[in-house]
């Protein structure tokens, strides 16, 4: 009963993601450097004892991950880190701005909010970059995505100048470039 | 120049600390679930950042650097996606939002 | 300063608490205890520099992961009464 299922559960995976591609094993050996490097990170020992079950921990998880077959383009997404690269800092003065506005809003005398619950369009080709624009909306104060549907996104926004600027689809156009 | 560092300091940490206390008296001051999720943000964003980023400064180029901010970069990417799956769950519960105007959908 | 900070953070923490005992609803409460767990999290960091020991990061670092964990969890056992395969 268990095996039917997982085999089920496999199927349905396999049938949603592109086929397997030679860049597995280059993504394989990012995750081993990835988990190397994080392990170095919080460890702090260099001696030869630790750095050895360092590799042999770090090879079992890159084992078991790739068993689990969620090494992918999804999974480890190698593909878009060098386009995420300029859209950070503009994400990162965009939750500025916001954090100021909410700011002036929760201490305003008279709470000056005026939430709106809407559909907005959202043109990413995958789900990688549907959940980016998804998480971008609600790392910014003032916005928050509650429901993700394939081509659009329900957002609750506490003034309707926040709205306005959304519906701009200014970020909507920047994660689009960061997906290439 | 350790002035200089500590004056940026409790820069960072006295403005980190206010945006967390804003988020609190948000939470408080906002009429319903929805906009409250708003100040949430607040705590999870800037707050987080500044609070971190001073820490960062006295700490200086050393592993505690790293470390805090592996911290931050786990806030970042945990915060938003529990309070989508909150607010979802309220949503999908029937909760309505408390609205000023009726043009929703 | 970290001590000045880290009763500033109390004091935030202290406010989620209070929006996390009245409610009203169940989703402001796992909000608020979502929030407290953030401060929380910066709190145990800045003790760590309180007392000049840098392992509390890992502590921190391990409270992060158990709040988002918790969150979800919660929601989960709201949703399905259960948090198995089944009931």
């Amino acid at each position: 009963m268990l095996i039917e299922r997982r085999s089920l559960l496999f199927a349905v995976h396999r049938s949603e993601n592109a086929k397997r591609t030679g860049g597995d094993l280059v993504r394989a050996i990012s995750l081993y450097a990835a988990l190397y490097g994080v392990w170095l990170l919080l460890s702090g020992f260099f001696s030869p004892f630790f750095l050895g079950i360092a590799a042999v921990c770090c090879a079992l998880v890159v084992y078991i991950a790739l068993r689990m077959d969620v090494i992918d383009q999804e999974g480890h997404p190698v593909q878009i880190s060098w386009r995420l690269i300029p859209y950070l800092p503009w994400l990162a003065w965009q939750i500025v701005r916001a954090n100021l506005d909410v700011t002036r809003r929760v201490f305003s005398r008279d709470l000056d909010i005026d939430p709106v619950l809407r559909w907005v369009p959202a043109s990413q080709r995958t789900d990688l970059g549907t959940v980016i624009y998804a998480n971008s909306i609600t790392l910014t104060p003032g916005t928050v995505s509650t429901d993700v549907e394939p081509g659009r996104i329900r957002v609750h926004a506490l003034s309707g100048d926040a709205m306005a600027e959304l519906e701009t689809g200014e970020m909507n156009a920047r994660v689009r470039d960061v997906e290439g | 120049m350790s002035a200089l560092i500590d004056g940026l300091t409790w820069l960072l940490l006295l403005g980190g600390g206010f945006f967390v206390v804003a988020g609190g008296a948000g939470l408080l001051r906002m009429p319903d679930f929805f906009t409250r999720l708003h100040p949430a943000g607040l705590v999870d964003t800037l707050g987080a950042v500044l609070i971190i980023l001073g820490l960062v400064l006295q700490a200086g180029f050393t592993q505690v650097s790293a470390k805090l901010v592996l911290v931050l970069v786990l806030l970042f990417l945990t915060g938003p996606t529990a309070t989508h799956a909150v607010s979802n769950a309220a949503l999908v519960s029937g909760l309505m939002p408390w609205t000023k105007r009726k043009d929703n959908d | 300063m970290f001590d000045v900070t880290a009763a500033i953070l109390l004091v935030g923490m202290a406010f989620a608490l209070v929006r996390a005992v009245l409610g009203p609803t169940i989703y402001d409460r796992i909000l608020a205890i979502n929030v407290h767990g953030t401060k929380t999290v910066l709190l145990i960091a800045v003790l760590g520099f309180v007392t000049e020991r840098p392992d509390f990061l890992d502590l921190s670092l391990v409270y992060a992961l158990i709040n988002f964990i918790g969150t979800i969890a919660v929601l989960k056992l709201i949703k399905y009464g259960y948090l198995g395969d089944g009931p």
